[in-house]
């Protein structure tokens, strides 16, 4: 166990050398890809720990973004407001957010505990609608359908006068990134981590081997909604702004939609989740671009494209690839282990994922 | 050995960026100081609209319009040799998609200038990040007080007559044709329903308004709101809607045997665009009371009307003819007309001179207010009303500003435009 947490600590580090290396060879618009692309991997990564390895589904996990998002923007623009400033008031927000959103996954998750399949889906659905209509409904905190801006400061001057901004959000947004892989890399390798997969796999089962289910599923849904609330305060510090229709219900599905196409089960397979969700939208774009059409048929298809595309993956990914994007990487990559004597504990775990 | 897994899709994530990266880097300016957008040849602008979503009835036709006026003037040899270059993103009326697009249009595209960025709420946060890459932010399509701060965002500048300025106009007609009537209010739960009521109750006093009501996008049910004007027994109902909710509201009342008149904000106005959500029930629209600033679609005698028209027969397909796409063709014209006021070396700074030493006269029936320390659009407008199935202009030109200064009348009349279409230097 030790050992485990160690490498995975190194990893962490190689990982973080590695991100900070690529923010200073990408173009400004690249590392703000990068950040978004970080603040929707927390979340699909808690979604991948609650969906792919405790068999929880959540149809609300961009409302639970919300619920770390607001907090951080109401703290942020307080702090600023009575003039406080420092290194540590950003932290400070992003805690407040996850703190709240922690609270938000204990109550959703205690309910869940209790209800199954197509039950749970509708409890998590109704989170998804009745976030966003609370900021109409306390419109004078959270301004409505415009929403609120949220104030960050400047990079620090200690990094220099021309410091690119989006360096900076890519670097605020990578080290929550990274602690949150980091921290659910041990989770999952851990005792918590066993529960969760035989609770998906056989709750019979994990019950006579002595597990308390409800518990593990509220702690998964709790730890997942944490992380969630994390990218939601993430993505606020980002855009400078929270608004209900940056946290929709459309976003609870694409997250979804998003774990599942990566890989659902792994890690990884959030990781690729979340590139996606970040690229798709410019690619479809550049799709609608590309075709030359006549002005209304581009108009029509620019903003429903990446809604095709991505039904369209996720058909396609369920036929031939059912283990994700992840699932296929470590398919070739197990293969070529094989050759060379290699086990692959992995593969074994991506096909009980896949069922 | 999850972690590992990890790092690899990292790792592969890393170099599909650096690709992409790379990829996107074009070699960039064609010779001399680097203007971002400008060549020789090109200057490239960028705006960000809600082709998709809950506002995008009528408004997704905006940028089209403006591009097609575009198509027009490069056909015609640009300005200063330039042909002018719009990429249009749809944002779906969603904050945080607008944050996405025009940081891709400022960061990657590189474009020169955003232009008639559309929508209140879209706009405001993205004012901060326009204003610290000093990207000139022209004639935003919204009425919002906002893009008025010259302090603040020096690059900034309105299009629409700003919602104060028009709540005055609509307010004081009311108070002059309706004496006594009970007058209520429904408006977005933005700036947009704010400071257009906070116009009217200039005029009208606090107490003026007797039933107040507000709706958001994302709620497409205002019989709630709707009952209560009805359950006040409002006479006159002033609505700051955009259009389908303008459609929304009006069919609501219908249902509940609710029939006020009616009095429009102009983005919520446009005869064609509302008739066009009702369908069956356009009906429901005759008498609707309006305002505007722009030559009437449905006036082909006027000499702006027919030029749009030819154009947008000519390089924008046809398409259905409506305020919308006369909204579209103006804004293309007043930027044209600030290029040429920029001169030939083209930049940043220079436009935005260009613009703050205002005089430019075109198809708007108001006077543009641009000067150094008032970048607010348009400062007034003229009553209209629905007959059948045209939207007519009545009565004089109103201008005013958004403080306490009275609403007066404006004599001048709009010049001719010229044979080409193009604003001369």
């Amino acid at each position: 166990m030790k050992s485990t947490v160690v490498r995975h600590l190194a990893l962490t580090i190689a990982a973080a050398a590695a991100l900070l290396a690529l923010t200073y060879g990408l173009e400004p618009f690249r590392n703000y890809q990068l950040a978004t692309a970080a603040a929707y991997l927390c979340a699909t990564a808690g979604l991948t720990v609650l969906t792919g390895l405790s068999g929880q589904l959540s149809l609300g996990h961009g409302a639970l973004m919300a619920t770390g998002a607001y907090p951080v923007a109401l703290a942020q623009n307080e702090f600023r407001d009575r003039d406080i400033s420092g290194g540590w008031v950003l932290p400070v927000s992003l805690s407040i957010g996850v703190a709240t959103a922690l609270v938000a996954g204990l109550v959703v998750g205690l309910a869940a505990a209790r209800l199954r399949g197509p039950y749970l889906a509708g409890v998590t659905l109704a989170v998804a609608v009745i976030v966003p209509a609370l900021t109409t409904a306390f419109d004078s905190v959270f301004n409505g359908d415009q929403g609120l801006s949220v104030y960050v400061a400047p990079p620090p001057m200690s990094l220099g006068y021309d410091f690119p901004y989006e360096r900076w959000q890519a670097w605020i947004a990578l080290t929550g990134a990274l602690l949150v892989m980091f921290l659910l890399a041990n989770l999952l390798r851990s005792r918590y981590g066993r529960h969760f997969r035989a609770v998906r796999d056989d709750e019979v089962a994990a019950r006579l081997a002595g597990i308390n289910v409800a518990r593990t599923q509220v702690l998964a849904f709790v730890v997942s909604a944490a992380c969630a609330g994390l990218g939601g305060g993430l993505l606020a510090v980002l855009a400078q702004s929270v608004s209900p229709g940056a946290f929709s219900l459309t976003l609870s599905l694409f997250l979804v939609m998003a774990v599942v196409i990566g890989g659902l089960g792994r890690l990884a397979g959030a990781a690729w989740g979340a590139v996606l969700l970040v690229l798709l939208p410019e690619a479809s774009h550049s799709v609608t671009e590309a075709l030359s059409l006549s002005p209304s048929a581009a108009q029509r298809l620019d903003g429903n494209l990446p809604l095709a595309i991505f039904g369209i993956t996720l058909v396609a990914v369920m036929l031939l690839a059912p283990g994700g994007v992840q699932g296929l990487l470590s398919r070739a990559a197990g293969l070529r282990r094989r050759t060379r004597g290699w086990s692959d504990p992995g593969a074994e775990r991506q096909h009980s994922a896949g069922r | 050995m999850q972690l590992k897994q990890v790092l690899a899709a990292g790792a592969s994530v890393a170099l599909v960026l650096a690709v992409a990266a790379c990829g996107g880097d074009d070699g960039g300016g064609g010779g001399g100081a680097a203007v971002p957008g400008v060549t020789d040849t090109e200057v490239v602008v960028g705006t960000h609209m809600p082709l998709t979503g809950p506002a995008s009835a009528g408004y997704s036709k905006i940028a089209p319009a403006t591009k097609a006026y575009f198509d027009h003037v490069n056909a015609n040899g640009g300005v200063h040799g330039r042909k002018i270059t719009y990429k249009i993103m749809d944002d779906g009326y969603n904050p945080a998609n607008t944050q996405q697009v025009v940081r891709q249009l400022v960061l990657q595209d590189k474009v020169f200038a955003i232009l008639n960025g559309l929508g209140t709420g879209t706009h405001t946060g993205v004012l901060d990040f326009l204003a610290s890459n000093r990207v000139p932010d022209l004639f935003v399509a919204s009425g919002s007080r906002s893009w008025d701060q010259p302090d603040k965002y020096p690059g900034t500048f309105g299009f629409n007559p700003d919602y104060t300025v028009e709540g005055k106009i609509l307010a004081t007609y009311i108070q002059k044709n309706f004496p006594g009537q009970k007058v209520c209010f429904l408006g977005q739960d933005d700036d947009f329903g704010r400071d257009s009521l906070l116009g009217i109750e200039k005029i009208l006093g606090a107490t003026g308004v007797a039933v107040k009501q507000k709706y958001v996008t994302t709620e497409p049910n205002v019989a709630p709101q709707v009952g209560a004007l009805k359950a006040g027994a409002c006479q006159v109902v002033m609505l700051a809607t955009v259009p389908p909710f303008t459609a929304l509201t009006l069919g609501t009342a219908a249902r509940l045997s609710f029939r006020p008149q009616w009095v429009v904000s102009n983005v919520g106005a446009d005869y064609t665009t509302v008739a066009g959500r009702l369908g069956e029930a356009k009906g429901l629209l005759e008498g609707m009371l309006a305002v505007n600033y722009l030559p009437s679609q449905f006036d082909l005698d006027d000499p702006w009307t027919a030029l749009f028209k030819k154009i947008n027969d000519q390089y924008n397909g046809s398409a259905e003819f409506d305020g919308n796409i006369v909204y579209g063709m103006a804004v293309g014209y007043l930027f044209v007309q600030a290029l040429q006021a920029a001169g030939k070396d083209l930049t940043r700074e220079g436009i935005i001179e260009a613009v703050e030493k205002g005089g430019f006269r075109g198809p708007g029936l108001a006077p543009l207010r641009f000067s150094g320390d008032d970048h607010s659009g348009y400062g007034g407008q003229r009553m209209t009303k629905v007959t059948g199935t045209t939207q007519e202009y009545f009565g004089p030109i109103y201008e005013t500003d958004e403080a306490d200064g009275p609403v007066k009348e404006y004599a001048d009349q709009p010049p001719a435009p010229p044979a080409n279409g193009i604003p001369a230097a």
